[in-house]
């Protein structure tokens, strides 16, 4: 691990003070703290804003619910409206890392998490997200675990958080303070894809805080889960796992929203799969037409072709769980 | 009870997490990847990982802090890499929570900060300010062990016990924190602990039988 000097701020100005000055804020730590064993981040300050006031958990006026950046992910998880509103993000949160990460890790961190590339990881691998310009090692190498979506010749890594999964689904908005004051970016805009820049990940400013991810309100009743597939049952990334969020009235679809996880390089939202569903009756053959439009677009590599097949079934099946059939 | 440590009794940083001035072992394959090559096609550079590191590594800097562990106060000067898992380990003697993976992947290392179950070796000593730590060493009453360090004795739960003093501070969390429903219940809120001997049947009984009680 380099060197750093370590500064907390004391109130959101000292923090953007300090990260306008180039500090890298520090929140659980469990990405950050990691990466700089590694050596693959190389911060020399870093700004520890777990003092800030952003542990918040709030319904909106109009019946949406926000989120501080800095709930833990146990807390969010745990929160009664949370589980209540939105069981897909609870449900995503819950599937992730392990109890006492989540204990450690923060909302705002987890959607800045990075790649868990293992030639990323690795600093005596090529890697363009890395060193930009030194080459992919994974592109040719062994990729089972990446993506089949929005991939580039330069970087074909996942993206590895689960919530952010469920964010995508919902049509989130982070919510940013900077220098210039308060933004917010809808969450499809938020993390980037590859293309030629894979260094650059996050729709992000030098030295903007999120200050809060706000999941809109959606019409009642939802119902809404996480289904995620992996290689061991507990405390592992997703090979698949699919977010999905149904607004059923009537005998008939009313809102569909559904995204994909561990097979793009960002949460992969599947507008086609939605369209397919909205206006149409829960059935048995309503799921499997839907779901087969899930991997449109996939481009599997050498070690991942099983993912395409994968990611439909699991798209299926989650549709079945949380819409059931008839 | 306050304990200040002078500056004397602290290891040099070689001693506290990675080896400031010597190589890790991934620059070192790298350094000797790149010196073959030096030879083999008469390429030019190739240590500068590990100089960058020393050079770097000049004057590290070092916060002070204070904070309690197991009851007792301690204030120490640490280098700000420091972890929490080695503070424990290497300044404080306190050798029960164990290295494994250093990456948050296996558990080996928890503890509890403020009541919750954490990994240590991601936890940043210096962020520790005021923080309550609480250890394996730290679980008994005197010479009455902790009912669930008692249950590991009774089930047999370990067989090296590498991964014991982690397993048993989570299943202390896990039980706190009400996760003992179901065998399947346990096991799903212990996995953030992992057990290379695979005695998962009897840590999950011991955890059972623990919370069965309360
Ligand atoms: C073994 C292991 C298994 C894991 N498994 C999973 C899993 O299955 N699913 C999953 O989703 N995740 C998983 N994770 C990842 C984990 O969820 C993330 O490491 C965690 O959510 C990061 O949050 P943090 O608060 O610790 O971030 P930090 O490490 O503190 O920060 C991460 C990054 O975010 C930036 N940052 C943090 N907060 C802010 C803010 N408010 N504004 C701007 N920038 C900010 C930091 O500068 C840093 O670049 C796993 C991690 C480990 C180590
Ligand atoms: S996939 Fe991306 S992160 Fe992985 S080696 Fe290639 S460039 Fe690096
Ligand atoms: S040593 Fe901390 S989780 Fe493995
Ligand atoms: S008892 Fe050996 S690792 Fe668990």
């Amino acid at each position: 691990m380099h060197p750093f000097s370590l500064t907390k701020a004391a109130n959101t100005r000292e923090a953007l003070n300090a990260g306008r000055k180039g500090g890298r804020y520090i929140a659980g730590g469990t990405t950050l703290v990691d990466l700089m064993r590694e050596t693959v981040e190389r911060p020399e300050t870093l700004v520890d804003i777990s003092d800030l006031p952003l542990r918040e958990v709030s319904v909106t006026e109009r019946g949406g619910l926000r989120i501080g950046a800095l709930v833990s992910m146990a807390e969010s998880a745990a929160h009664p409206k949370v589980r209540s509103l939105f069981p897909v993000v609870s449900e995503a949160l819950e599937l992730s890392a392990s109890a006492q990460l989540r204990n450690m890790a923060t909302i705002g961190g987890n959607i800045m998490q990075r790649t868990r590339c293992t030639y990323f990881r690795d600093v005596t691998a090529d890697c363009n997200k890395r060193e930009p310009g030194s080459g992919c090692a994974a592109l040719h190498g062994f990729n089972r675990m990446h993506a089949i979506l929005g991939a580039s010749d330069v970087c074909v890594a996942t993206h590895p958080s689960d919530v952010a999964v469920a964010f995508a689904a919902l049509e989130a908005t982070v919510h940013l303070l900077g220098p210039d004051g308060e933004r917010t970016v809808p969450f499809a805009d938020f993390l980037l894809r590859p293309g030629n820049t894979p260094n650059r990940e996050q729709a992000l400013r030098k030295g903007e805080l999120i200050t809060a991810v706000e999941i809109p309100a959606l019409p009642r009743p939802l119902k809404s889960g996480y289904l995620k597939v992996r290689d061991r049952q507990s405390y592992e990334f997703a090979l698949t796992s699919a977010a999905v969020a149904l607004h059923i009235r009537s005998g008939v679809i009313r809102e569909a929203k559904v995204a994909a996880g561990g097979v793009g390089t960002v949460p992969w939202k599947l507008p086609a799969v939605e369209k397919h569903l909205v206006g149409e009756r829960p059935s048995e053959s309503l799921w499997a037409a839907a779901a087969e439009r899930a991997a449109d677009g996939a481009r599997p590599l050498d070690h991942n072709r099983f993912k395409v097949a994968l990611l439909k079934r699991t798209v299926e099946r989650q549709l079945r769980i949380v819409g059931g059939t008839k | 009870m306050s304990t200040e440590l002078p500056q004397s009794s602290v290891p040099p940083p070689t001693g506290v997490d990675e080896p400031s001035s010597a190589p890790t072992r991934r620059t070192f394959i790298a350094t000797t990847t790149a010196v073959g090559a030096v030879v083999a096609g008469g390429v030019i550079g190739g240590t500068l990982l590990v100089d960058d590191e020393v050079a770097a590594a000049g004057a590290p800097p070092e916060s002070r802090v204070s904070l309690t562990v197991n009851g007792t106060r301690r204030t120490v000067t640490v280098d700000n890499r420091t972890s929490l898992l080695d503070l424990l380990r290497e300044q404080f003697g306190l050798t029960g929570s164990k290295k494994g993976c250093n990456a948050g992947a296996c558990g080996a290392c928890t503890v509890f900060v403020d009541g919750r179950r954490v990994n240590s070796c991601l936890t940043l000593a210096v962020r520790l300010e005021g923080a309550e730590v609480t250890t394996i060493e730290g679980l008994a009453e005197g010479d009455e062990l902790h009912p669930l360090q008692q249950a590991f004795v009774d089930e047999d739960a370990f067989q090296c016990g590498y991964c014991t003093p982690g397993q048993i501070m989570s299943g202390v969390g896990c039980i706190q924190e009400g996760h003992t429903g179901s065998p399947e219940e346990i096991r799903e809120w212990m996995s953030g602990n992992i057990c290379r001997c695979g005695c998962y049947v009897k840590i999950v009984r011991a955890v059972e039988q623990t919370a069965a009680r309360k």
